[in-house]
């Protein structure tokens, strides 16, 4: 197996972007990857694409050929494939990317996610949204996506004591992070009592703890790490690819409390570079809820179980804190276009190692780690990317 | 969802029947065609849950998909049933009562519907086992 390195990144704003079309979000994204790569289109040997529910949002299908003709390849037949899985799509097309790289099947390859939201209506969002869960024994008894990281939430308070104070915590500071990212959905800063005071969605949880419906696409450029340097002098190497499922439904989980999928990748990844928790600098992790960013904190192992509340509110997860989380804003703030949002973890992390984050760089980062995950837990997708190979 | 997925159901929905791999003695609801832990060598039958659990967690859902937002805000759980397995329900009771540990029982009722001229979805949702006292 090769080692593999993003050579390139490319993103479009997130946001509520009524201008613009899935296609034009894709195109915008991948074309500012390879320019900052460097590379011709023609160089290009594979695509693999992010997307949760093009069906649903645009009613469109057969997302991989498109991609390849509005990104002007189709006269150069260059094979292109769609990946999905719910809200991990962007994390396994990144995933899918890098061992097409390593295993020497391919050299240049363009990994990407794109989701466009708004172009239907809140209603028909929420609904496609749910597909990602069981929609015969959890979406026709009434459950919502946030009503089920809701039920996470209350039993996470019963256990441990967590207060809706410290879930609004998580929001507060992704919003403040998001405010120091140009391309973020949010980019203001809201209070504790903002988010206690905003509509209940699910109880506990309020809107405000709750990701926004966003537009957006993102992509990033691999190449074999061996002949990285050609393309640029800040290459960032992929230290660990890892992928586990969980159970489709939240009722069947071990734990309800528990994302096991989480904790399998990240111990399989943790091995596969050779690191542990603690070695990990900086990460961004699946805020869909900020009850999903404690839990993910535990379930990575930068916290004990059950800590994850008190951390945030502590300010250990803040930028200049132990270990930030969510420097982009997370999906809270950058806005969460579900098949974009895995692969622009990565163009987060890349920029961060490469020291051009701008007012939300992490002094010091070297090793940067991302974790998206689909559904309520039925898969998590975890990398660890590095400065040195 | 469509009618023959739904119809397709009627029997597992209505009457909480689930599955149980005599191999194991391992119940499930919802119904699996393969027992999780026999896999190959599992031997599936059908299973009528005694229709008594606790609550898990729940949560009171102020905002739904259109099919159910004529009945927010309305209690949704995890139940687990006596006999094991955990399934996703609704709670019905008064919103101050429901609590983690609540002792449940199942019963048929509406579920929601499409529209006006659209299908009435029916199934098994849950109520207290004991009524609580009456506070006037």
């Amino acid at each position: 197996m090769r080692d593999v390195a993003i050579i390139g990144v490319g993103c479009t704003e997130f946001g509520e972007l009524w201008d613009k079309s899935f296609r034009e979000l894709f195109v915008e994204a991948g074309i500012s990857a390879i320019e900052d790569a460097g590379i011709q289109g023609g160089k290009i040997d594979a695509l693999y694409v992010g997307n949760m529910s093009g069906g649903r949002f645009i009613e469109q299908e057969h997302i991989g050929s498109l991609i390849a003709d509005y990104a002007g390849l189709a006269s150069l037949n260059i094979p292109s494939t769609r990946v999905e899985a719910a809200c991990a799509s962007g994390g396994l097309a990144l995933r899918q990317g890098i061992i097409a790289v390593a295993s020497g099947y391919h050299d240049i390859v363009i990994a990407g996610g794109a989701e466009k939201m708004t172009d239907v209506d809140a209603e028909t969002t929420t609904d496609a949204l749910a597909a990602a869960a069981d929609r015969e024994w959890e979406g026709v008894m009434g459950a919502t996506f946030p009503g089920l990281y809701a039920m996470i939430a209350r039993l996470h308070m019963h256990r441990y004591g967590t207060t809706s104070e410290q879930l609004a915590s998580v929001a507060v500071k992704n919003h403040h992070n998001g405010m120091m990212n140009p391309k973020a959905q949010f980019q203001h800063e809201i209070s504790i009592e903002a988010v206690l005071n905003s509509v209940m969605v699910a109880d506990p949880l309020h809107v405000f703890d709750c990701s926004p419906i966003s537009d957006g696409a993102s992509a990033v450029v691999l190449a074999p790490a061996e002949v990285a340097r050609k393309y640029t002098d800040t290459p960032v190497y992929v230290k660990a690819s890892a992928q586990a499922s969980g159970t489709l439904s939240l009722h069947d989980r071990r734990d309800i409390t528990t994302l096991d999928a989480t904790v399998v990748a990240a111990k399989k990844a943790y091995n596969m570079a050779n690191v542990t928790p603690s070695d990990i600098d900086f990460a961004e992790v699946h805020d869909c809820f900020t009850i999903a960013e404690i839990c993910a904190i535990e379930d990575l192992g930068f916290v004990r179980k059950g800590d994850g509340g008190k951390a945030s509110q502590e300010g250990m997860t803040a930028i200049g804190g132990k270990i930030p989380i969510n420097t982009s804003g997370g999906l809270k703030a950058c806005g969460h276009p579900v098949g974009a949002t895995g692969v622009k973890q990565a163009v987060e992390i890349t920029m961060q190692l490469r020291g051009e984050a701008g007012k939300r760089q992490v002094d010091g980062a070297e090793i940067g780690l991302t974790h998206n995950v689909g559904g309520s837990g039925g898969t998590a997708v975890i990398h660890i990317f590095g400065r040195e190979r | 969802m469509s009618v023959p997925r739904f119809w397709r159901r009627l029997k597992n929905l209505y009457n909480l029947i689930g599955t149980q791999c005599k191999k194991c003695g391992e119940y499930h609801y919802p119904p699996r065609t393969i027992c999780p832990k026999c896999r190959r060598s599992s031997l599936i039958v059908p299973y009528k849950f005694k229709g008594l659990g606790e609550v898990l967690t729940y949560t009171i859902v102020h905002s739904a998909a259109k099919d159910y937002a004529k009945h927010t805000p309305y209690i949704l759980a995890i139940i687990r049933l006596d006999e094991g397995p955990s399934l996703t329900s609704q709670v019905i009771c008064d919103h101050a009562d429901i609590h983690i540990g609540m002792k449940v029982k199942s019963t048929f009722r509406k579920l929601g519907e499409e529209s006006e001229k659209g299908m009435i979805y029916y199934g098994t949702k849950f109520v207290p086992l004991a009524t609580p006292p009456r506070k006037d």
